[in-house]
């Protein structure tokens, strides 16, 4: 068994799977990645992009970490009336999701084969071009191998946020691929939350048609144990809006991926992480790819890490500026607040640019908790582990403030809080 | 009220001692004033008695009512009623005036072991306090101190000394940085609330700012000790003849 597991191989895996199980109208697309990833290959340790990530962990069959099975916990949007859609150790439960009847909306799973589906010319095709200048082999991985995930297509107006939740019962691995596509001029929240799986890898490919407006909110909760590789591409056309956050906290590995092609003119892409991380086994990676290839767009990346007791954190981000792409506007910072000497903020920010009328900023810090700041705080009453929150909540605060529905970004500071304050505990 | 005794402090980097023996007692209802030149110690006494890092305090003792404070952190130290108004206020983005004014008050409140106040009261007592000091709903909204003019800075070091209610008020060199106008509206708020249980410690550099809050009595302190004290008129003594008559005459 120890052997078997040293032995295993992805790739090989993938194949067996696809050729004893017909997915129906993916099944083409999946051969195709497969085809992509054999040619690439899986990520290592040596590679530009995971120098500071070692992606073994990503790649084995051996699962070690235990089931978060809090199933309160997981849901961190409870108050919020969304839609939801709930997933537990990687499989759909229908009679815990919300059921969709609707004009507006199409709602479809990956599982469901059939012959002919509207997401059969989507499945993969951002993932398919995300690959130059930078491999991304664990996507194509999930694209042939992907066991379920949601297709969502936004036709009309919808009130209410989608919300797709990851609960836990047992020790599990977890492959889900979604597709999102919005219609001109539609708008869509999509709320994330749960630990989904103890090893999760996850593909989220969005359409942002003309005008269109997509808000994501994602939380990765306190599970311990979690391994998740994620993958968020969007393709954005012109006065189309994208917006993203994520908030992370624990896990033992998490690299978040995000690879945005800017194709419309003014459109925007916002890209936001506020990561907590506490121990010596948190290791927290963001890794941005934001190409500009039209006129007049704006980009903004902004990543907040507070890392302690030796957590890691990495932010590997990139704004790539096209030939053409004029009046860019492009921002980027990634800042670590660093708890005491022992954690550490690996940074690689990076600009291109081939325009010759833009505006491009990057910055990148790393500082420890300011001292004269505490000792305010503390002279008016306040006690150390409580100022020190304060500060906390406060540097992470410009990430937050990315997330434009104010509700789900109170919950999100609540949340913040209520995971600082019980450290304490 | 605030009882030192023979304290001696070092810097704790460089075993450079500040504070050569320094003696003072408040008493309830009074208001103390110590001037001295540049680097007679003067805030290195407010931080020492606040309870900021970076000293180490080798001899002698600091009693507010009773307690020695000296063991205690500088949030025990707020509780039990002492409060520094900062010569540099800090700024602090990313955190609400309001959170931070609530924070406090309510944290002093817990560690008293009283009841936290309830947002009306708090809303209320904020607004009547901030009103008096001309502090308008937008700075109380904005982030502790970012942006704030000088003159800002210090009223609202004088709100937050408002809604604390301490009993032992240090002061250090409130009037750096203010003009005259605001030097009186920062000095009503203060003189709005002298009364007989609380004390109070002026430092400053100049005569000016006791024209507006009228000490009992004055100190001198050059090179780490108090070398003078006496009435009101000593800080004129200062103002007419400077430092150095006063320094050779104890020398």
């Amino acid at each position: 068994m120890a052997l078997e597991q040293q032995n295993f191989n992805p790739i090989e895996n993938a194949k067996s799977q696809l050729k004893n199980h017909n997915r129906g109208w993916s099944q083409k697309s999946r051969e195709s990645a497969l085809i992509r990833l054999s040619s690439i290959g899986l990520p290592n340790h040596r590679d530009e992009y995971w120098k500071y990530t070692n992606p073994a962990e990503l790649l084995t069959n051996d699962l070690h970490g235990l089931a978060v099975t809090d199933h309160e916990e997981a849901n961190v949007f409870a108050e919020v009336d969304a839609l939801k859609i709930i997933f537990c150790d990687g499989i759909f439960k229908p009679d815990l999701s919300d059921e969709f009847l609707s004009d507006n909306i199409s709602i479809n799973r990956l599982a469901d084969k059939g012959d002919l589906h509207w997401a059969q010319n989507y499945y993969g095709a951002l993932e398919k071009h995300s690959h130059t200048p930078v491999a991304r082999p664990l996507a194509a991985l999930n694209t042939a191998t992907a066991s379920d995930g949601v297709l969502i297509h936004v036709k009309g107006n919808i009130d209410k946020p989608i919300l797709i939740l990851g609960l836990q019962n047992v020790q599990a691995e977890a492959t889900l691929h979604h597709i999102i596509k919005i219609d001109p001029g539609c708008s869509l929240t999509l709320l994330e939350s749960g630990s989904f799986a103890t090893k999760l890898n996850t593909v989220m490919e969005v359409f942002l048609e003309k005008g269109a407006n997509f808000e994501h909110v994602r939380t990765q909760g306190k599970d311990h144990d979690r391994v998740a590789a994620t993958h968020i591409f969007s393709d954005i056309k012109e006065n189309a809006k994208f917006k993203s956050f994520t908030l992370t906290a624990n896990g033992i590995l998490t690299r978040n991926e995000c690879v945005l092609n800017l194709s419309g003119d003014d459109c925007v892409a916002h890209v936001a992480g506020a990561s907590v991380g506490d121990g010596k086994t948190f290791h927290h990676d963001d890794t941005v790819f934001i190409t500009h290839d039209a006129v007049a767009c704006e980009s903004r990346q902004v990543f907040k890490k507070v890392l302690r007791n030796g957590a890691t954190g990495v932010f590997q981000g990139k704004i790539l500026v096209k030939e053409g792409a004029q009046k860019t506007d492009g921002y980027q910072i990634s800042q670590s607040l660093l708890l005491d000497d022992d954690s550490q903020f690996l940074a690689k920010p990076e600009l291109e640019i081939y325009a010759d009328d833009v505006a491009c900023s990057h910055g990148s810090t790393s500082g420890a908790i300011d001292e004269q700041a505490l000792f305010y705080l503390c002279s008016r009453g306040i006690s150390r582990n409580d100022a020190t929150d304060m500060l906390t909540l406060a540097f992470l605060a410009e990430a937050v403030e990315e997330i434009e529905n104010k509700n789900v970004a109170n919950i999100i500071v609540e949340k913040i809080s209520a995971w600082l304050s019980r450290r304490k505990n | 009220m605030l009882n030192i005794k023979d304290l001696r402090v070092n810097l704790e980097d460089e075993n450079k001692e500040i504070l050569k023996g320094v003696d003072l007692t408040v008493d309830a209802g009074k208001v103390h004033a110590i001037m001295g030149p540049n680097g007679s110690g003067k805030s290195t006494l407010s931080y020492v008695l606040s309870g900021k890092e970076g000293y180490e305090v080798t001899h002698g003792s600091i009693v507010l009512n009773d307690s020695d404070i000296l063991e205690m952190e500088p949030e025990e130290r707020a509780a039990a009623g002492l409060f520094l108004a900062f010569q540099y206020p800090v700024e602090i983005p990313g955190v609400g005036n309001m959170t931070f004014l609530r924070t406090a008050v309510n944290a002093q409140r817990k560690a008293r072991g009283e009841k936290e106040i309830s947002a009306t009261d708090f809303l209320k007592q904020v607004r009547e306090r901030a009103s008096s000091l001309q502090i308008d709903a937008e700075m109380l909204k904005r982030p502790v101190n970012v942006g704030f003019s000088g003159g800002e800075k210090k009223r609202n070091e004088i709100l937050q000394m408002a809604m604390l209610e301490p009993k032992m008020c240090i002061l250090d060199e409130t009037d750096s940085g203010l003009d005259v106008d605001a030097m009186k509206l920062v000095a009503k708020g203060v003189n709005s609330l002298r009364d007989n249980g609380r004390g109070f410690l002026v430092i400053t550099h100049y005569q000016r700012l006791l024209d507006h809050i009228k000490p009992d009595v004055v100190h001198i302190m050059a090179d780490g000790k108090i070398v003078k004290s006496g009435g009101p008129e000593l800080a004129l003594e200062v103002e007419n003849n400077g430092y150095s008559d006063i320094l050779s005459e104890v020398a």
